[in-house]
């Protein structure tokens, strides 16, 4: 096992920023780490890599403790932190060196090291130039290039995608699944097609606390059962909000409704209903007593997007 | 030589720093602008007075130099952890098997060198008053060793204030009065209870400076020196280490 956390719990000041997660992460997976903004992804991550200890439980890196020994930890970590923080004035060769001088290679294995660096994440047009600069594309392959530089068993990726264009997405996401091919990686971010696009594995946290672990599909299928219904329907009112929200939300079974607008007297509407239940049905009989045309029924598949949005949403509209 | 070979690979990355910060200064206009800045405050006051005096000594000159060192050693500490902790490369730094006193002592070496490069042209006047006439070279040794020692427990000094902001405006100017305390301890002492009298005499870097710069050099100025120094640096990691409270 590469990473193994245990009751992590963590308070800055009196705020409880991580609170009692635990996972594993298996030697050679590719893990996301999903959660909205301040959810403490950074936080757990920060921890692992040793730059501020825990405020109680544990964390195992290739079986040791972080607190026991966190400089042998640090040696087989690989870190790009939240927002790429680089050495603006120091070009890109000179930088690699440094951090591979600070791993502590030298000579030959330095040299060589730096080029594989350089090839694998396409920097050699760049090479010569100042980190400050390039642009946000090319910066966050040097981040990567410094955290690969030492050839480490584990990867810790604080949202490595994230300012960057459409395009330089995907070049990262194929360099890190290139590169994560043979190491354990953990990559924590906040766009949902991402994990779908890169991870094995997904763990999902919320407020502090883990709320889902699983593969993409598993956390899809788990949450297949509790159903949307798409559904359009014609009535002639004047405030969908007021005159049909609250007869849709009445309906047994429905857990939450969303307004999806209306044009005219044609009104949209998102129903989230629990696990295994179908109200179809009674949607169908309430539509001919209250005399609405349906132009729509659909059941729609819980995509990932859905299962995060469930999982991580504060409060849900009654 | 096994020991040797610990301690070597316990302090490997100070090198790394080191060459990094030096590499930096010099990159940058920092090295020069400290370099020239020196020279001509130096230049200035060891010609003007030179001929006045007529007398072969670097006297005056040691005397400019640590007024120029009193503010010219925070410009050069502030940015050196201030900067690492605003633009978030410390936590690369820190997530690195590197050492905290590995990346305390590699910057203070690279600020401490800096000076000492500073330092060096001053030779040139060095050379220049030896050749007018008979020049006594105990003060002259002195006043360097003296300036150097001086300059190192003023660059930790300046470390510290940088260590424990991460605005390097605060770092300045914090850098200039914590230094400026130690400079004028040994002259308020008509302000200061006969009983502590002299314990501020010994505090005060200066007194010690221009003890070794009449040539007397001395152990207890050198032992001053470099405990205030160590003291700064270790409180410089605590500051460092602020991090994980």
């Amino acid at each position: 096992m590469a990473i193994a956390v245990r009751n992590l719990v963590k308070y800055y000041g009196r705020e409880k920023a991580v609170d009692d997660i635990s996972f594993d992460v298996q030697t050679g997976e590719i893990l996301g780490f999903l959660g909205p903004n301040g959810a403490g992804k950074t936080t757990t991550m920060k921890i692992i890599t040793c730059y501020m200890p825990q405020s109680s439980g544990s964390v195992e890196v290739d079986g040791i403790d972080t607190m026991a020994d966190a400089y042998e930890v640090r040696k087989k970590i690989g870190y790009l932190p939240e927002l790429n923080p680089l050495y603006l004035d120091m070009n890109v060769l000179e930088y690699l060196e440094y951090s591979a001088r600070l791993h502590g290679l030298r000579n030959a294995r330095l040299r060589q090291r730096q080029r594989e660096m350089i090839d694998v994440c396409g920097l050699g047009d760049v090479r010569h130039k100042d980190i400050g600069e390039l642009s946000k594309g090319y910066r966050q392959r040097v981040g990567l290039a410094q955290a690969m530089i030492h050839d480490p068993e584990v990867l810790i990726l604080d949202e490595p995608t994230s300012g960057l264009d459409p395009n330089q997405i995907v070049e990262i996401r194929n360099l890190i699944r290139r590169l994560g091919s043979a190491k354990t990686v953990v990559l924590s971010t906040h766009i949902l097609s991402e994990v779908q696009a890169t991870c094995d594995r997904v763990i999902i946290i919320h407020e502090g606390s883990l709320v889902a672990d699983g593969t993409p599909d598993e956390l899809q299928r788990n949450f297949q059962g509790s159903e949307s219904l798409s559904l359009e329907i014609k009535a002639p009112v004047d405030n969908a909000m007021s005159e049909l929200f609250p007869k849709l939300r009445a309906l047994p079974h429905v857990e939450s409704v969303d307004f999806r607008g209306s044009e005219g007297s044609n009104h949209r509407f998102l129903l989230h209903t629990a696990k295994g239940s179908d109200v179809r049905e009674e949607l169908f009989h309430k539509a001919v007593a209250e005399r609405w045309v349906l132009l729509e029924l659909s059941r729609r598949a819980t995509s990932l997007e859905e299962v995060f949005h469930k999982l991580t949403r504060s409060e849900t509209i009654q | 030589m096994n020991a040797l070979n610990t301690f070597r690979l316990r302090y490997r990355n100070v090198g790394p720093i080191y060459v990094k910060e030096l590499h930096s200064y010099f990159n940058s206009a920092v090295a020069y602008v400290v370099i020239i800045v020196f020279l001509a405050f130096l230049g200035w006051f060891y010609a003007s007075n030179i001929f006045l005096i007529n007398l072969a000594s670097l006297r005056e000159m040691f005397e400019t130099a640590r007024w120029v060192l009193l503010f010219i050693i925070p410009a050069i500490t502030m940015r050196l952890l201030a900067e690492e902790k605003k633009s978030g490369t410390i936590e690369l730094l820190a997530t690195k098997p590197v050492h905290d006193d590995e990346i305390v002592i590699g910057k203070f070496l690279a600020a401490w060198s800096l000076i000492a490069f500073a330092l060096l042209p001053t030779l040139v006047y060095y050379a220049t008053v030896a050749s007018f006439g008979e020049i006594d070279n105990g003060p002259v040794i002195g006043g360097y060793l003296g300036l150097l020692l001086m300059a190192g427990v003023y660059v930790s000094i300046g470390l510290f204030a940088s260590s424990i902001t991460e605005n390097q405006i605060v770092a300045f100017i914090l850098g200039i009065f914590l230094i400026v305390v130690f400079f004028v301890l040994d002259k308020i002492l008509l302000f200061v209870p006969a009983g502590l009298v002299s314990i501020f005499e010994y505090l005060g870097t200066d007194y010690h400076f221009l003890n070794m710069a009449r040539g007397v050099i001395d152990s207890r100025d050198i032992v001053y020196f470099v405990s205030v120094l160590g003291m700064m640096l270790a409180c410089t990691m605590v500051g460092l280490a602020r991090r994980k409270w």
